[in-house]
């Protein structure tokens, strides 16, 4: 199959910040040996670069379905990331301490772009519905909208339910503030709730840009 | 560069946000319009070889969009060679409309060097334009930090609390690029 790779390698060395990075071990194969590489998760993908100076990597773990476990081997912080497909690898990695490996299967396990797409639909919702007048709806059960956390993960000592217990007893948000009516007077296609998201996205987005600039540059005033 | 490529095809034959038969042309120069079943998928452009004699067609003619595989309103589109002929990750893409009906896709690497995308209405293009300049996980990224900042100025609170990842690092607004 043909792949962009250059694409994929300017995707993987850019100037934006990384989701996770760090040195991890590496199984070769079923009986091979570790070695060490330099991991950067960008998105949903996982690159490894032979060293942190690595100019390209040595390759990629594509990441989308895949669950990450926890693993018994002789080494210790060891953890796999498996696919559903019978004929994919796993991948075997051992972090260097335990908060390391924590960070890793948090990480990886809420890579997928499916699981981004649904937080973003999720709060696209949220957003329209407080537009559309009255009080934002109940936050759904998050339980439903998580990723299978790992049923035998001791990694974590924080409960998962921690975050249900708090929205069970939801208590209805504060009053939502009238929106300033200078937006409304100024939204660039008609009424603001009939706007496309991307033209929202497009007009918001400048403002926010402009802001932050001002931001910074009153930051490195003196 | 290695990669996992099972992996890669077992994703191509996932539900896909779009898919079409479409007339696609390589970035070589000399290269010819080939009829290719494209499916986007998460953030990847699939593209399959489509072969006259399995592929079921819908009522309309050869150029007919495909649309979703095996849609009610149609013959199911049977793919006797599964593997994708090629696959383009789409982050840090462009996408340009190029004539009314087509559109071309490039990387910020090399901009000059595109795929380009011959569809059968300025409809179906625009379609097309419009899923692939979402389907990048930046662009997600993006809109999530917008949501959930508009949110926050509403109502005070932040949104991502109910699903446990406030912290995360790929979330916060000073991860945006000025």
């Amino acid at each position: 199959m043909k792949l962009n790779e250059r694409s994929l390698a300017f995707y993987a060395t850019c100037d934006a910040p990384v989701d996770n990075a760090g040195f991890l071990y590496k199984k070769g194969g079923r009986h091979a040996a570790y070695h060490r590489r330099w991991f950067v998760l960008r998105g949903n993908m996982l690159f490894y670069f032979e060293d942190v100076a690595s100019r390209e990597p040595v390759g990629v773990i594509i990441l989308e379905g895949c669950t990450v476990e926890l693993v018994e081997a002789a080494e210790e912080f060891t953890f796999a990331v498996r696919f559903a497909e019978a004929r994919a690898r796993t991948y075997v990695l051992a972090a260097e301490s335990q908060a390391a490996m924590e960070g890793w299967v948090k990480a990886l396990s809420r890579a997928s772009f499916d699981y981004l797409r649904l937080v973003v639909r999720e709060l696209e919702q949220q957003l329209a519905a407080m537009r559309a007048g009255g009080c934002p709806p109940p936050p759904r059960r998050p339980r439903a909208l998580l990723p299978k956390e790992n049923g035998c993960a001791v990694w974590s000592a924080e409960p998962p339910a921690a975050s249900t217990g708090t929205s069970a007893g939801a208590r209805p948000g504060p009053e939502r503030p009238p929106l300033p009516p200078r937006r409304r007077a100024s939204a660039p296609n008609g009424p603001l709730d009939s706007a496309s998201f991307l033209q929202l996205h497009e007009w918001y987005g400048q403002e926010v840009r402009a802001l932050r600039g001002q931001w910074l540059r009153s930051r490195a005033q003196p | 560069m290695r990669y996992n490529e099972k992996e890669l095809q077992a994703l191509s034959r996932q539900p896909a946000e779009l898919a079409a038969e479409l007339g696609m042309r390589g970035p070589k120069k000399g290269s010819v319009v080939k009829r290719r079943l494209v499916k986007l998928v998460v953030n990847f452009l699939f593209y399959f070889r489509t072969d006259e004699a399995e592929v079921g067609r819908r009522e309309g003619g050869p150029r007919a969009g495909v649309g979703e595989l095996g849609s009610p309103d149609g013959p199911p589109i049977r793919l006797v060679c599964p593997q994708p002929v090629g696959a383009l990750l789409l982050e840090h893409c462009r996408v340009t409309q190029e004539e009314p009906s087509g559109f071309s896709i490039s990387f910020i690497e090399d901009p000059e060097r595109k795929y380009h995308f011959e569809c059968y209405s300025e409809e179906q293009c625009l379609e097309w334009m419009g899923a692939l300049r979402r389907a990048s996980y930046e662009f997600m990224r993006r809109s999530l930090i917008f949501y959930r900042n508009e949110i926050q100025k509403m109502t005070g609170k932040d949104p991502l609390e109910q699903f446990g990842i406030s912290e995360e690092a790929r979330f916060q607004l000073s991860g945006l690029k000025a």
